[in-house]
């Protein structure tokens, strides 16, 4: 076979290299922050931009990963991984929205003149009420539609289409006015987190130093489920789930714990997107950025925990630079990148990396 | 009649000058705004042929005094006023279409001082549709008529009707120190009761309506889906875009009637249908043989492929046609509406719509039930393997029945082409919905996709006054989630043993 020369390189090099690369790229990943620390007259200073950027990278990463962990384990595909996103980055979003305007009003409620908190922002201005929050808003909604879905076995495309119409609905409410939301302009204008100005580069470095953390955490968490008999029994059910419950297993179960999980993974990205990006509405619930975050890890290679981590880095790479670079041309390259990667690339990067004896 | 009026108004006509009509342009031009309104209330209590050029001038905003035309100022109030004069000429119009809109004009807007002028037209007037139309514009203004006689006749004629207008005129009699003779005010409130009775009935009617046509717009975008999905598996995430292509066909078909033969364009549609059809189907087969045909037995990557598929195609008429929506006008055999009830107008557009999805339905069930094709379909659907043992050509079926699927959406769109915005959007706004009357309705059956749509249409009109058009989406999709615990293969369901 013909192959780029990398390409055989890698392929015979190994787990040894996947090791040192991923050392490499977490030592990058946990020195940006301090780099970006440095006066600016330095030449090793990182611009805010280039953190603030990389930042909302890592949080789409862990989004692929959480995707990763129910479509490459359990072989669901969720379309509406964003609404669980932007539910996390919303609960954070109230946070922050408290912050900024004390103990008036958030400045959109005036403009609706609404003359008190409704009830759902109750206790909101407490950041741990609100990181509560960030996990049982998406966590609860996770495993009351997953409940109902596992239990009258709807998968496969069926199931793809309710999360899609799921994600849907909650762009619609969450664009009205009344929803108490925000509407359209969603939360924007934060000032502060915890007392720190939240443009501060210090600011800034922790939540980055955050986000990696919560990405290296959530790589072990699915590196630990997907070596237990746990992760075994998730791909049985992706490869022959009626073979799986006649050998006395009931899948509900497992389905829903993974799929709760992956909500909590997605609310959590949220949540710190937010603050990095400076700003969350109802747009990131259209099904278009859900099924987004599928062709990240497709190109990456499903069932794997790396390659959502490399598609998503690669994909948003190619997005920063093709929106500026030729904007009307990036979704055809994202409709061919879709194509490509299903018709030619079934295991995704990963898999023409490993060596082709494991495959 | 009041009598002390027509004197009055004789007296006035006495008064005026011989030749006044040919001055009034001039004192027009020359007087100031409340001048002018007077002038204006006088000429609509007064219309002659004379004036008719006058007013529509005004119309314009324009006068033309001495020969010289000038632009005039105007404020909303004069023109209300300019309407009516208009209106009070039209009523000496030979057509009865006129003289009946000049009339529903006239119900809104008319001048007490109008009264005289409009007992004299109620009585010369011939058509029935625009007797009955002045007789309530007239209706309105004895209201406010000193002799409690007129006012409790009017006040029935009022009741009698179920305009919406008549239920706001009888509110304002029936507050507080407006009437007050006792009779009248019982009259009045029977007579509300009842216009309001027929208001509620023309509302339901209404609603039903639109939820039919919400309907069988949905079963236009969802029937092709439902054949392909029951056929291979797969959801095609590009369906959206061909009820797009289809209307971009209608465009295209509409600018080439234009340039070539603009005496037919009133046909367009007509010759768009079966362009639609040619141009989707092909776009449908082609898809089906580059790009889906690899992917059979992998649902979840035909539903990534296909929305790259959408992505590209969207983008592609973006860069031919322009992000912006392109503009499809209606035949005029497609344009107004069938007044039925006086608060429930049926759009002609509509109603041909719901026929022609019920024709597409027909056509479809034929083809899927009487000819070798359909045949051919309904084995593969049911047990593609043991198909394919018999003999049946599967590639090819796949291939044929992709195309009829995007082809029928196509056909769609020229539907949607005709009551909404054309844009590359389109598809989008469409593809959850249909994909949702798929999931309810099950696969397999016609049957299920035509409840289904209908179904959903309907529940969602239903909901959309009460509870808002969101939360009434959200109530039918937990609606259809729980629907599915109890049946998770949809309405109607092949019965079968396979089993994966």
């Amino acid at each position: 076979m013909n192959q780029p020369l990398l390409l055989t390189a890698t392929q015979k090099a190994g787990p040894a290299v996947t090791a040192t690369v991923g050392g490499l790229v977490l030592l990058v990943l946990l020195a940006l922050p301090l780099l970006s620390l440095l006066p600016a007259d330095s030449p090793f200073q990182v611009s805010a931009y280039t953190l603030t950027l990389t930042g909302k990278i890592l949080c789409y990463a862990i989004v692929a990963l959480a995707l990763d962990l129910v479509w490459g384990y359990a072989g669901l595909l969720s379309l509406g991984h964003g609404l669980f996103f932007a539910l996390g980055g919303y609960a954070m979003g109230m946070y922050l929205m408290r912050q900024a305007s004390g103990d008036e009003l958030p400045a959109f409620m005036t403009f609706l003149s609404w003359t008190e908190l409704p009830w759902y922002w109750t206790g909101t201005e407490h950041f741990w009420w609100a990181m509560c929050l960030v996990v049982l808003a998406p966590g609860l909604l996770a495993l009351v539609f997953g409940f109902f879905a596992f239990r009258s076995r709807i998968k496969g495309v069926y199931f793809s289409i309710m999360t899609q119409a799921l994600t849907f609905a909650g762009m619609l409410l969450f664009f009205r006015n009344e929803t108490g939301f925000g509407g359209n302009n969603g939360f924007t204008n934060f000032r502060s987190i915890l007392g720190f100005g939240i443009t501060e580069p210090g600011t800034r470095a922790a939540l980055f130093f955050a986000t990696v953390m919560l990405l290296v955490a959530s790589l072990f968490l699915g590196w630990r489920l997907a070596r237990s008999k746990f992760g075994r029994v998730l791909t049985a059910l992706r490869d022959a789930e009626n073979r799986l419950m006649f050998c006395g297993y009931d899948p509900r179960g497992f389905k829903l714990f993974v799929w709760v999980l992956s909500a909590v993974l997605c609310g959590l990205a949220g949540a710190l997107y937010v603050p990095q990006v400076g700003i969350i509405n109802p747009g990131e619930m259209s099904p278009t950025n859900s099924i987004e975050a599928a062709v990240w890890v497709a190109l990456g290679g499903r069932g794997t925990l790396i390659g959502p981590l490399l598609g998503a880095g690669v994909v948003n790479g190619m997005k920063s630079w093709f929106t500026v670079a030729f904007p009307e041309y990036w979704l055809f390259f994202l409709g061919a990148l879709f194509i490509v990667v299903t018709l030619y690339l079934p295991k995704g990067v990963i898999g023409l990396l490993k060596k082709r004896g494991e495959q | 009649m009041p009598t002390a009026l027509y004197r009055f108004i004789f007296a006035c006509l006495l008064l005026l000058p011989p030749g006044a009509y040919a001055d009034d342009a001039g004192d027009f031009a020359a007087a100031d705004n409340s001048r002018q309104a007077q002038l204006l209330e006088s000429w609509a209590a007064q219309p002659t042929a004379e004036r008719a050029a006058l007013i529509n001038d005004l119309q314009q905003g324009q006068i033309s005094v001495d020969g010289q035309s000038k632009t005039l100022r105007l404020n909303n109030r004069l023109r209300g006023l300019i309407e009516t004069a208009q209106a009070s000429q039209q009523l000496l119009a030979p057509d009865p279409k006129l003289r009946l809109a000049a009339a529903l004009q006239l119900q809104k807007s008319a001048k007490p001082a109008q009264l005289a002028f409009l007992g004299r037209q109620l009585a010369g007037e011939t058509d029935s549709t625009a007797h009955s139309a002045l007789s309530l514009a007239l209706a309105n203004l004895q209201l406010v008529d000193p002799d409690p006689a007129v006012r409790l006749a009017a006040v029935r004629l009022l009741g009698e009707t179920g305009e919406p207008l008549a239920r706001t005129r009888l509110e304002t009699l029936l507050q507080d120190g407006v009437e007050t003779d006792a009779k009248v005010r019982i009259a009045a409130e029977t007579g509300l009761a009842q216009v309001k009775r027929k208001l509620l009935i023309g509302d339901l009617l209404g609603q039903a309506f639109s939820g039919l046509s919400l309907g069988s717009i949905l079963l236009l975008a969802a029937l092709g889906l439902a054949i392909t999905f029951g056929l291979l598996g797969v959801i095609n995430m590009a369906h959206g875009e061909m009820l797009m292509l289809g209307a971009y066909s209608t465009y295209c078909v509409q600018l080439l009637f234009q340039r070539f033969a603009p005496g037919a364009i009133e046909f367009y549609p007509l010759l768009a249908l079966p362009v639609a059809f040619f141009v989707t189907a092909c776009v449908g087969m082609l898809v089906e043989r580059t790009i889906i045909r690899h992917l059979y037995g992998r649902p979840l990557e035909t539903l990534l492929a296909t929305w790259g598929i959408s992505l590209i195609l969207i983008q592609l008429v973006r860069v031919l046609f322009g992000a912006q929506n392109v503009e499809v006008a209606n035949p005029a055999w497609l344009s107004g509406g069938l007044q039925v009830l006086p608060n429930l107008v049926l759009p002609y557009n509509r109603l041909v719509i719901i026929v022609f999805a019920l024709a597409v339905v027909f056509l479809t069930w034929l083809l899927l039930n009487k000819t070798r094709l359909g045949l051919n379909v309904r084995a593969v659907t049911q047990n593609r393997n043991m198909a394919a043992c018999c003999g049946v050509p599967t590639g090819r079926v796949d291939m044929l029945a992709f195309g009829l699927g995007s082809g029928i959406a196509g056909l769609g769109g020229v539907a949607l082409s005709q009551v909404g915005n054309v844009g590359p959007d389109l598809g989008q706004g469409y593809i959850i919905d249909s994909f949702l009357v798929v999931v309810l309705g099950g696969v397999g059956q016609l049957a299920g996709t035509v409840y289904a749509a209908f179904g959903l249409g309907i529940a969602n009109k239903i909901l959309e006054p009460q509870i808002g058009a969101v939360l009434g989406k959200i109530l039918i999709l937990g609606l259809i989630i729980l629907f599915i615990q109890k049946r998770p293969q949809g309405l109607f369901a092949l019965k079968g043993r396979v089993i994966d």
